[in-house]
């Protein structure tokens, strides 16, 4: 193709390629529909061929092949988009979901792109002059379709992405309750000031529902906190004071601990202690529990 | 618009109902800093659960008021503090710092009858 694109210019000016643009993609598209059938499944068999989406069966391929070429060659045809990219949009959601990657669609529709090259190719070998015409009418075509869908593609994975993310942060913010008034917020890997601001809201809204008077913050999952939202923790611990509900932070990294000495925390504010297990018996004997063992109770008894 | 201060035993309590101009605040905090003297109460309840905001005037007010009521021998708790309100008065930094907090009148009535009895035992 690229040999062609070199001898285009001296032969074909672009004055006389632009005359007659709408009649040579009207004859494309005629060449497209007519020879359609041979076209698809010489489609269909090279991305077999190419080991591209393996996820699919070979019946699915042909389906969604036939479905593409349709659109493809429609959107040549009107020079509109907008049905593509639904379509795009609508097939990627499909496939996304069975582990189709980037690269798969974005091969599938230049391999298309090459097939109907190669088809135009050789209906027009004859006749050199043409075959340029065509294919300045076709190619710019062509690229902006699969740009179309791999853009397509690409926009649904990254909202799949954003919705999973959305997801994890909600199931990643759990306020437990342990005991009668006793709340647990265990804390695991990276606090991004959303995510400490979700917390927060979780946390103040956990002590108002379930009338908690104390509040475990476990953070032995954290591996490291930036001074922001260090501070983020110290207004959410004063916070739930207002509350009326002490808080009891635990499993304090060294880098976390160094880190809110460097901020000035006043740790007369704030109740630490070493590890969830040592946060929890804190935590019943502000609430007045004492646990026994069941042994120690029956000789008492 | 005047706070009713209701007597329960030995505590006052204040529920405020709506928001409070300045004016309003000062008067609450007088009134509740000179009924504790008239009643001899031992602790005081200010309900601020209605409160969608607490701005920095109001809570200096309010911290006011609960020093001036210890100066005086009793106890304040401020009661019933939104969520939100929470933590937006802690990113402006007003942290009501010295003053008991609880969750709801209920809270705060138990918390100041621990208070009384701990305070009793220690001097029977």
């Amino acid at each position: 193709m690229h040999e062609v694109k070199d001898l285009k210019s001296p032969l074909a000016p672009s004055q006389v390629t632009s005359e007659s643009t709408a009649t040579i993609l009207r004859e494309l598209v005629t060449h497209l529909r007519e020879n359609r059938t041979q076209l698809r499944q010489e489609w269909a068999h090279r991305i077999t061929e190419a080991k591209l989406l393996t996820a699919m069966s070979a019946d699915e391929i042909f389906t969604e092949a036939t479905a593409v070429y349709d659109q493809y060659v429609e959107a040549l045809e009107t020079g509109t988009f907008e049905a593509l990219q639904a379509y795009a949009r609508n097939l990627s959601e499909r496939i996304i979901p069975r582990g189709v990657e980037t690269h798969e669609v974005v091969g599938i529709v230049l391999l298309l792109r090459d097939v109907l090259a190669r088809s135009l190719f050789a209906k027009y070998q004859g006749d050199f002059g043409k075959l340029n015409r065509i294919l300045d009418a076709y190619e710019p075509a062509a690229n902006r379709i699969a740009n179309t869908v791999a853009v397509g593609f690409v926009q649904e994975r990254e909202r799949i992405i954003r919705e999973q993310q959305e997801a994890i942060r909600e199931l990643s913010t759990p306020v437990l309750q342990v005991r009668e008034r006793l709340l647990i917020l265990p804390i695991i890997g990276v606090i991004d000031p959303q995510r400490a601001r979700q917390l927060t809201e979780q946390l103040l809204r956990g002590i108002r529902t379930n009338r908690a008077k104390v509040v475990v913050i476990d953070i032995t999952g954290v591996a490291a906190m930036d001074s922001q939202i260090a501070n983020h923790l110290v207004q959410t611990v004063e916070a739930s004071r207002l509350l009326g509900a002490t808080v009891i932070v635990t499993g304090l990294s060294p880098e976390i601990a160094q880190t809110l000495v460097n901020i000035g925390v006043d740790l007369g504010k704030m109740n630490t202690v070493g590890d969830l297990q040592g946060g929890i018996e804190g935590a019943e004997r502000l609430l007045g529990y004492k646990v026994v063992p069941i042994g120690d109770n029956t000789k008492n008894a | 618009m005047a706070v009713p201060i209701l007597k329960q035993g030995a505590f006052l309590i204040a529920s405020i109902q709506s928001a409070l101009t300045d004016t309003d605040l000062v008067q609450l905090r007088d009134a509740l800093v000179g009924q504790v003297g008239s009643y001899r109460s031992r602790g005081v309840i200010v309900d601020v659960t209605a409160l969608d905001v607490l701005d920095s005037f109001a809570s200096r007010t309010l911290r006011d008021l609960a020093h001036m009521v210890r100066l005086r021998g009793a106890e304040t708790v401020i009661v019933g503090i939104q969520p939100e309100v929470a933590f937006t008065m802690v990113r402006l930094g007003l942290t009501l710092e010295g003053v008991a907090t609880a969750l709801d009148l209920e809270e705060g009535l138990f918390y100041l009858n621990e208070k009384l009895r701990s305070t009793q035992q220690t001097t029977q």
